[in-house]
């Protein structure tokens, strides 16, 4: 597709993106179309960019220069149309959990709207947590739950208030692989249900794979028309980008051959220094990956 | 072989509930023990020894003070003190609470209100309250205000900096989850950054009586008419000390039953904050 059709289709639209601290390049050139309902995974070596990334379509920094859609509205600030569950610091620790899945709602009208609909609002929010499987944990804080409720929490807080798109930071980073491996599950089973557009930001390749109907690498290991050097100021762009197979969701799919595979190839060409390819011959198979190379880049 | 820790020395210690309650009581009794025999060697040496009276005529002077009315004025002199002091303690101490809340809740949320108004709020901070006692004197006259003045330039300060402070603690991500969940920026204060510096402006309150009984008493004893403060520094004239002693030992109570009532507040109404410290 072209990237004018997709401008209009899609649900998040990156163009030419930039982002810069200083003189460091972070983002460079990032052209990515995501189509509504899909779970983008985004992994890449450790400070290549991806949680910046995930921080520019938040609207919680700005990008240096370059076109961020957001459902085809330009992105501002942090506001409702995008939601975010973080590894930590998700829930406010003076509310109850009820009350932080209420927050959304509440927030949402003003003083007479939000005592007349007290009662709509409660149900909903306990329709939530029941679907959480939190109902017996409604009263308590967030200081008394396990890091895998908390998580749970988080999401149905960001859920309630249905936005376009949830951005999840490395939301799975803090918990033991037990609860992790439920909370992957867990997350499937609700994108199935509900059918909401992930974000979905982590080093962990096995998760990328597991829980993703697309994967995006993010890496500064690339070469392009501007030559070698040092000199050549180069920040991490996506190298590349392809469908996912969603089958039966089984953790058992981990244990394929092929799930094997699949990682071992995304690690060579995001995570090896040394592999080095061409800006014009990434590997970019997923059918809404666009991209815009300027001329200095194409040479060889 | 199992171990056993030490009950009281080395870092391994463990001393069990009745030997801490024990320890805590140890300074306390020899205090008294050592004031006893400190004060009945010396009058025995001479019966007229006004250094260190004995605890009959501290309970007799004290006894005078607060169940007797002063022949002079009518009044219970205790009483009269104590409610002197804690009405301009309290006012001057409310007051520094109330503002220094208000404003550090906006200079900790709003930029543009911090790079005004700090460097000037650490400017004012700077400044010993006590050295601008007198102009409070004259600008306030000598009457209650400028006590009660002198507490609240002396505790608003820094009670504003602790908040603001604690306002910037308070994770960018919580702020930025606000807004993701639509909060405006009143909500955003009001609902999610006031309720969570709230202990925290009792943890600075009670770590700022200090200073608030310091400045009290420094303004009581140059112009007043009544206080603890005053009392003390009249009755010094006469080397009162069976007066003054037990006034201080008061100040002291009034100063605990304070800071339990803050920390009983604390632990009931805050009892996340005391948790998620942790």
């Amino acid at each position: 597709m072209n990237p004018d059709e997709l401008r209009r289709t899609s649900c998040l639209f990156l163009q030419d993106v930039y982002k810069s601290y200083g003189s460091k390049l972070v983002l460079d050139d990032i052209d990515l179309a995501v189509a509504a309902g899909e779970i983008v995974t985004v992994v890449g070596p450790s400070g290549c960019g991806k949680s910046t990334l995930l921080r520019l379509i938040l609207g919680q920094e700005l990008h240096s220069s370059g076109t961020v859609l957001v459902d085809g509205q330009p992105c501002g600030f942090a506001d409702r149309s995008r939601g975010i569950v973080y590894q930590k610091y998700s829930l406010y620790p003076h509310l109850n959990v009820l009350d932080n899945v209420l927050l959304g709602l509440r927030l949402s009208c003003g003083v007479f709207e939000r005592w007349r609909r007290r009662k709509a609002f409660e149900d909903e929010a306990m329709t939530y947590l029941a679907r959480m499987g939190l109902q017996e944990h409604a009263r308590k804080y967030p200081h008394e739950l396990s890091g895998g409720m908390r998580q749970r929490v988080a999401i149905a807080q960001s859920l309630i208030i249905k936005p376009k798109i949830l951005l999840m930071d490395e939301p799975f980073g803090a918990l033991d692989p037990g609860s992790r491996e439920n909370m992957q599950i867990f997350l499937l089973e609700l994108w199935e249900e509900f059918g909401m557009t992930i974000f979905f930001v982590t080093h962990d390749l096995e998760e990328a794979v597991f829980l993703g109907t697309r994967i995006i690498v993010l890496s500064q290991h690339y070469t392009d028309g501007r030559g070698n050097d040092g000199e050549v100021r180069r920040g991490a762009r996506i190298v590349s980008d392809r469908a996912l197979p969603k089958e039966a969701q089984s953790t058992l799919v981990k244990t394929a051959a092929r799930f094997g595979e699949l990682i071992q190839q995304i690690r060579q060409e995001g995570f090896d220094p040394k592999y080095l390819r061409h800006a014009g011959s990434f590997d970019l198979t997923h059918p809404h990956s666009f991209q815009t190379l300027r001329k200095e880049e194409c040479g060889q | 072989m199992s171990a056993t820790p030490p009950k009281f020395l080395g870092i391994h210690a463990t001393p069990p509930k009745w030997l801490r309650w024990l320890l805590h009581l140890i300074p306390f009794v020899l205090l008294i023990i050592v004031y006893g025999i400190a004060s009945d060697l010396r009058h025995r040496e001479n019966p007229a020894d006004k250094l260190l009276p004995p605890a009959a005529k501290m309970y007799e002077a004290m006894r005078q003070a607060a169940f007797e009315e002063n022949v002079r004025t009518g009044k219970y002199q205790l009483w009269t003190d104590t409610g002197a002091s804690l009405r301009r303690i309290g006012i001057g101490l409310g007051a520094s609470a109330c503002c220094g809340l208000l404003c550090g809740l906006i200079l900790g949320l709003f930029v543009g209100m911090e790079q005004l108004v700090l460097p000037f709020l650490t400017f004012v901070s700077i400044i010993p309250p006590l050295a601008v006692l007198p102009i409070l004197f004259i600008v306030f006259g000598v009457d209650e205000l400028a006590k009660v003045m002198l507490i609240f330039i002396g505790t608003f300060p820094l009670i504003t900096r602790d908040i603001q402070l604690t306002v910037k603690r308070i994770p960018r991500e919580q702020i930025i989850k606000a807004c993701t969940l639509g909060a405006s920026q009143f909500s955003l204060a009001w609902r999610i950054v006031l309720p969570q510096i709230m202990p925290r402006l009792i943890e600075t309150v009670r770590m700022s009586m200090g200073p608030a009984w310091l400045f009290l008493i420094a303004a009581e004893a140059i112009a007043a008419t009544s206080g603890l403060g005053y009392r003390i520094f009249l009755v010094r004239r006469y080397l009162a000390m069976e007066l003054i002693i037990p006034y201080v030992l008061w100040i002291v109570l009034i100063g605990a039953i304070v800071d339990f009532g803050l920390r009983l507040i604390l632990r009931t109404r805050y009892a996340w904050y005391l948790q998620a410290q942790e």
